[in-house]
């Protein structure tokens, strides 16, 4: 009869975090970031029926990167949760720091209580009334949450992408120059390579600050090709 | 709701888009059909009216509720945007409906965010329908919500207007159609203002004197109130979505009919068929 070799709890939860890190890191980047009038999302993703971006509430919008089906159901949750809410109390009483929360609490009880660890981080965003309001919320695959100002670059190339942001970003900046941003340096760190991201391998949405009610609105018919062309 | 800290499995199961189902399994108490009978009277929404136009359709309501002979509001509002592209207009038990339509809401925006594609029209008209079926309990006993449907249909590029009956039945009016106490009333009237092919402004007019009709001959139905600026709550949906007038754009509307009407009590005359001119 063999007997299973011992394996400390400091191993476990490093070979579960070394997996789970692989996992994000083979996948395209995504950018979220304040503009001048709200927040940006810029996804590399030529796929057109599975998102990496998605509405959640009327301020508040999600972007993933890892495993498609699993950000996917955590995004269905966050929708449910947050439908539910909005539903049973009113719809101001859904925020973007809840939805975080409950995530978090999600993926860390997935990361110490199921053998494999969700391939994902995410990012919850909610854009406020001002830009000072505008809460950005990046959760890592074991249920950390890291309250972010300005930008998040999440992905393959997360590092030198952030390193781009941190020279590049700065506040004020309008929607055009946001995406031009986060669309050349994907193209520079994406690959073995630099090369020129079209339309067709983005997907781009916003949070429109002014907008009343639902504020999640997809880059679509050309609107994008636009902002890349100047 | 309890202060569960993560998203609780009934959250992350697979499943359908729809909000409605996933609050009965989870919630049933929160469904606007309460399990137990309510008693009493209950304020009563009245006229509803809509009507086809070229590349869409129009919606409008008069603005009281009524609990017997009395006057309970005088400035309700029932009808809604359901979602970019359809109105839903509600007459019946004022409480239910007002939050059958809150449900509706909810419904179709949850499929639109999970599925990525917003509802088809139709399917937007037979998710409401089986959301009715629902109440028939509350129906029987005298809790009735009666709800009209409006909206674009993008792959006929024209407004359709769905009509219903408090056991689900679903009916699709091909012209015009009015629910509530006063309905008889302004479906006559619209009989005569009706016109395929009318644009907007043409048909904004028919509903505003449909509802003067309703109020002139049923109790229940408040006409417009000038001395307060109480207006019929008017809405439009095309091509280019929902739009609900706001009091500017329906003050000049409300206020020529009106004095229309002070030389002619009864409306347009045969004279000037075609369309309320």
């Amino acid at each position: 009869m063999s007997v299973p070799f011992y394996v400390s709890p400091e191993q476990i939860m490093r070979d579960k975090a070394d997996f789970a890190r692989k996992g994000i890191a083979r996948g395209r980047s995504v950018v979220v970031m304040q503009y001048d009038a709200g927040i940006v999302f810029v996804a590399e993703n030529p796929s057109r029926a599975l998102h990496k971006i998605g509405e959640l509430y009327d301020r508040i919008g999600f972007a993933a990167v890892g495993k498609y089906n699993e950000f996917e159901s955590l995004r269905v949750a966050g929708v449910r949760l947050a439908d539910l809410r909005g539903y049973s109390y009113d719809r101001s009483d859904v925020t973007g720091r809840s939805l975080a929360n409950a995530y978090a609490q999600t993926l860390g009880t997935i990361f110490t209580e199921t053998p494999k660890p969700f391939e994902v981080e995410i990012v919850v965003a909610e854009v406020g009334h001002t830009s000072a309001d505008d809460q950005l919320y990046r959760l890592m695959f074991d249920g950390s949450v890291a309250d972010e100002r300005g930008y998040v670059a999440m992905g393959g190339s997360a590092e030198p992408i952030g390193t781009g942001l941190l020279e590049g970003w700065q506040e004020g900046l309008d929607l055009g120059a946001c995406i031009r941003l986060a669309v050349g340096l994907m193209g520079e760190h994406g690959d073995e390579r630099p090369r020129t991201l079209t339309e067709a391998q983005l997907e781009v949405a916003i949070l429109e600050r002014s907008r009343p009610r639902r504020t999640f609105r997809r880059l679509v018919n050309g609107e994008l090709g636009v902002m890349l062309a100047h | 709701m309890t202060a569960t800290p993560g998203l609780p499995g009934a959250f992350r199961a697979a499943g359908s888009a729809s909000f409605v189902d996933f609050l009965a399994a989870l919630h049933p108490d929160r469904l606007p059909m309460p399990s137990e009978p309510a008693g009493g009277l209950a304020p009563h929404g009245t006229t509803i009216v809509a009507l086809r136009t070229d590349g869409g359709a129009v919606m409008a309501g008069d603005r009281r509720a009524t609990m017997g002979n009395l006057i309970a509001q005088n400035d309700i509002e029932k009808v809604f945007a359901a979602d970019d592209h359809s109105l839903i207009g509600i007459a019946g038990t004022a409480g239910l409906a007002v939050e059958l339509v809150r449900l509706y809401q909810v419904e179709l925006e949850h499929y639109e965010k999970i599925e990525g594609l917003p509802l088809s029209l139709d399917g937007k008209a037979n998710r409401l329908a089986t959301m009715l079926r629902g109440n028939l309990g509350m129906a029987m006993q005298g809790l009735a919500v009666v709800p009209l449907l409006a909206g674009y249909d993008e792959a006929r590029d024209a407004g359709r207007i769905f009509s219903y009956d408090v056991t689900g039945g679903r009916y699709e009016e091909h012209d015009f159609y009015a629910v509530g106490s006063g309905s008889v009333f302004a479906r006559g009237s619209l009989k005569k203002l009706f016109r395929r092919g009318a644009g907007t402004d043409e048909g904004i007019r028919a509903a505003l004197e449909a509802l003067y009709d309703a109020a002139d001959d049923d109790s229940a139905t408040g006409g417009p109130d000038m001395a307060r600026g109480i207006y019929p709550v008017v809405a439009t949906v095309g091509s280019a979505g929902v739009r609900i007038l706001d009091d500017e754009e329906l003050e000049p509307r409300v206020r020529a009919m009106v004095e229309a009407r002070m030389a002619r009590p009864d409306g347009p005359s045969a004279s000037d068929a075609g369309g309320g001119s």
